[in-house]
């Protein structure tokens, strides 16, 4: 009761922090040296939330998408012995950091969101990947046999009992890599990304802590309310899968 | 009538069963018994081809099954395992239609089905039917097991220890359950069990396995008092027999005219009920409900015949 009274104080901030910065200029104040402005209006804060809200979630829908299709692929019997590779690459996505992905990428596709994107995608990819392979491997052996001996084909099986049990664990790989992804996001802005990157950089080259302070509090905030929504999400596809806990 | 020819099953150097002929008359129930790596489990899965067999053939009513697809021929078969294996995101109704459901049975014949199945399973409908699996007790998931097997009407009904997760009271009322549904619906059905009372309890017919091998197919009595083997005696237990076999008659036969004392028994008590009751009592004689008597004379006179 008491989280969800805090979120949603967090939530009420954040929004009206969003829809009127100045007015939050007094808070800030503090922050800064020598008359410097508090709060960042060279851009529309709100735009650029929503700018970056954009490309995380793209990002996490194209990785979630990757990942699964990979998930599923290692777990069926013609793509079983691809499993070490797919753990390979995922791993790899994993540990080589975004912002090498945006030095090499910056090349190929030039400045912009391109680059971005494609860092948090490859960035995401772990989480879901093995996810969904716990999930798809970690059924009770029971319900497969009865759906096998009762007639579902391969392709019934899938959709009508694999993914709908897999979905609480899915939802959870989703939660991390859209958490993960929404502070990623904001060296984005080092390759001309729209992101709140583009505040918290601005701070850095100015020194104005001020600046720093209010493009990192936006993500924090919004990667918190993000993660309580996937939790909610997830309980209530645990219940309706029957694996309460 | 289900007919398995010289069904046998490799896996690797291991034959887990080694050629199996039987025969399953329609509407009998036939039970595979055997101790646990004797292959009845195997042999069971040989038939709905959830384990493909090395060489020979399944018969459905003189058709080979080898000439279907295999979620075809499983659709025809009804399947119910041991911890009923139901589905936990649907509910209890949903479970029940699976198999009408691929079948594209229209939608107010599944219905009709999932609550006369529910009624017959002793399963309140407007209680039951939007259930989840988690909120039924063993016993009732048990029932909703069975039930979704039956849904369709198999021609056959396969059992893996139906009834090896529930507890000892649960399971003679689900024994006795099933055995009174199965003579309603005329269903055939082929049980395994490593349990040979539940077998002799439910079998028309009982094959004794081990090894892969059929040791003895046969009806319960005669498996009792003819065992074909030592490994069937010690299956049966040499001194259990004798209770064993009293449980398979009713006291019908040798209930006879006369007055008796005391508690009456049942008229469809079995043999082994009546000895328990005349030794537990002190009784030579019971009086039967609804007249005439058994004696102990009786019992044993009757079980000399039998061991003969």
């Amino acid at each position: 009761m008491i989280g969800r009274l805090l979120l949603a104080l967090a939530a009420a901030f954040a929004l009206a922090f969003l829809l009127s910065p100045t007015s939050f200029a007094v808070l800030f104040q503090p922050l800064t040296r020598n008359g410097a402005p508090a709060i960042y209006t060279q851009a529309s804060l709100l735009r650029l939330t929503l700018f970056h809200l954009g490309i995380v979630a793209l990002a996490v829908l194209i990785s979630t998408a990757v990942a699964l299709a990979l998930a599923l692929f290692v777990t069926r019997p013609v793509g079983r012995e691809f499993l070490p590779l797919a753990r390979t690459i995922t791993t790899i996505g994993q540990t080589f950091p975004p912002v090498a992905v945006l030095a090499l990428a910056v090349p190929v596709m030039g400045f912009g969101t391109g680059p971005t994107l494609v860092a948090l995608i490859l960035y995401g990819l772990l989480p879901v990947f093995e996810n969904a392979l716990a999930a798809l491997t970690g059924q009770p052996a029971k319900v497969a046999e009865a759906a096998r001996g009762m007639g579902l084909t391969p392709a019934q099986r899938l959709w009508q009992v694999d993914l709908p049990l897999a979905l609480p664990l899915l939802l959870a790989g989703m939660r991390l890599t859209a958490v993960i992804s929404l502070g990623t996001a904001t060296i984005g802005s080092t390759v001309a990304a729209k992101t709140l990157g583009e505040v918290i950089i601005a701070g850095l080259l100015s020194s104005n802590t001020a600046y720093v302070v209010q493009g990192g509090m936006i993500v924090g905030i919004i990667a918190v309310l993000i993660h309580a929504g996937f939790q909610h999400l997830e309980r209530r596809a645990a219940r309706a899968t029957g694996q309460t806990d | 009538m289900i007919e398995l020819r010289n069904l046998t099953r490799h896996y690797g150097e291991v034959t887990a069963v080694n050629d199996v002929s039987l025969t399953v008359q329609t509407g009998q129930i036939a039970v595979l018994v055997g101790t646990s790596g004797s292959g009845k489990t195997t042999l069971l899965r040989l038939i709905n081809r959830l384990v493909q067999p090395s060489s020979g053939q399944v018969l459905i009513d003189g058709a080979d099954t080898a000439s279907l697809p295999v979620h075809h021929l499983r659709r025809r078969i009804g399947y119910a395992i041991q911890g009923d294996g139901l589905f936990p995101h649907r509910t209890v109704a949903r479970n029940i239609a699976t198999v009408p459901r691929l079948l594209g049975w229209p939608k107010s014949r599944i219905d009709a089905r999932i609550d006369e199945l529910l009624a017959l399973f002793q399963l309140e409908p407007a209680a039951f039917r939007d259930r989840m699996p988690h909120q039924l007790s063993g016993g009732q998931a048990q029932r909703v097991g069975v039930a979704r097997a039956l849904a369709a009407k198999p021609d056959l009904l396969l059992m893996d220890e139906p009834f090896g997760a529930l507890d000892s009271v649960i399971r003679a009322k689900a024994q006795s359950d099933l055995r009174d549904i199965q003579r309603q619906l005329g269903t055939t059905i082929i049980l395994v069990t490593h349990d040979i009372q539940e077998a002799v309890q439910l079998g028309d017919r009982i094959a004794v396995m081990d090894r892969g091998r059929v040791l003895q197919y046969d009806s319960p009595a005669q498996i009792l008092t003819q065992p074909a083997t030592p490994f069937v005696r010690d299956l049966i237990g040499p001194t259990e027999r004798a209770f064993r076999l009293l449980s398979l008659t009713g006291i019908g036969p040798i209930t006879m005219p006369g007055e008796a004392h005391g508690t009456p028994i049942a008229r469809d008590a079995t043999l082994r009920d009546a000895l328990a009751e005349c030794l537990w009592s002190g009784r030579d004689a019971l009086p039967v409900q609804g007249g005439g008597i058994v004696t102990l004379d009786a019992l044993r006179a009757n079980a000399a015949q039998d061991r003969q």
